[in-house]
């Protein structure tokens, strides 16, 4: 990826991000609006480029709205599932704190990735080196690493790995 | 309009009903790595069908309240795993019932 490309993403991505919080097309806003998220582009870019790791394809934003639907799907479960254990006389949780490995390399797709884990059912990211992710988990079914995979990273590192470099 | 409204109060009761039942999950739950896993995904969604429900009510505020949807699903399970990361830093102990952990088993290894 070129750095022009890389610098137009992110001046995109900032320039959105302020039309939204003002949610207003006045000419004034517009300009002002250009005028920081070209600065931010010029002076910030070298350090803010993960920012601008996002593929602009059509698989890619197939990909998106597939991670989105999956996520909302995720989240509602994990709130059933934790709302079943909290409301169950017996309070039936096994707890496991297991090891999980995932393939993604961009830092953004891995901070997707482990705030997703952390929002779906029963687990939470710990700690995460290199490879390996952390994941406490409150309903263990396994605790072998290669299983524990398949669990809870797969769904969604299969979005991830198209929608990022 | 009014069929809106309805449907906003609706959504907001339901995301109440998940707020109170995080609360819940922080009182029974054994230890801290649970507590933190009640507190975070249910506060998360209960706070999102509050935002969700009063977009239905005030739909000119759609854009705004998303935004601040998207900024909470970012920040709230980011802050727990620095929690959770910090607590098991700390050797804050996990209950007894727990079967395995990986991450101290890793770090044993390590030192």
């Amino acid at each position: 990826m070129s750095d022009t490309f890389a610098s137009a993403k992110l001046f995109a991505i900032t320039f959105l991000f302020w039309m939204l919080l003002n949610g207003a097309l006045a000419l004034d806003v517009i300009l002002v609006g250009a005028l920081v998220a070209g600065a931010i582009t010029f002076f910030l870019g070298g350090s803010l480029h993960f920012l601008s790791g996002y593929r602009l394809t059509g698989a890619s934003a197939r990909a998106t709205v597939g991670y989105v639907g999956y996520f909302f799907k995720e989240l509602v479960k994990a709130n059933i599932s934790v709302a079943r254990v909290v409301l169950d006389p017996a309070l039936p949780v096994v707890p496991a704190i297991v090891k999980v490995r995932t393939r993604l390399r961009n830092p953004v797709a891995r901070l997707l990735l482990a705030n997703s884990i952390t929002l779906t059912p029963g687990t939470l990211t710990v700690e995460m080196t290199d490879e390996w992710l952390y994941v406490h988990w409150v309903v263990a079914r396994t605790t072998d690493p290669e299983a524990a995979t398949d669990a809870i990273v797969a769904g969604f590192e299969k979005y991830l790995e198209v929608m990022y470099d | 309009m009014i069929v809106l409204t309805a449907l906003g109060v609706a959504t907001m009761s339901i995301g109440t009903v998940f707020l109170a039942l995080a609360g819940l999950g922080l009182r029974r739950m054994p230890d801290t790595y649970t507590r933190i896993q009640a507190g975070t995904k249910a506060t998360t969604l209960g706070t999102i069908l509050a935002l969700v429900g009063a977009a239905l009510i005030m739909p000119e505020w759609t854009v705004k309240l998303a935004l601040i949807a998207l900024f909470l699903m970012f920040t709230n399970p980011l802050s727990s795993q620095v929690l959770a990361r910090a607590a098991h830093r700390a050797g804050v102990p996990a209950t007894r019932e727990t079967r395995t952990d990986a991450l101290a088993e890793d770090k044993e290894g390590l030192a």
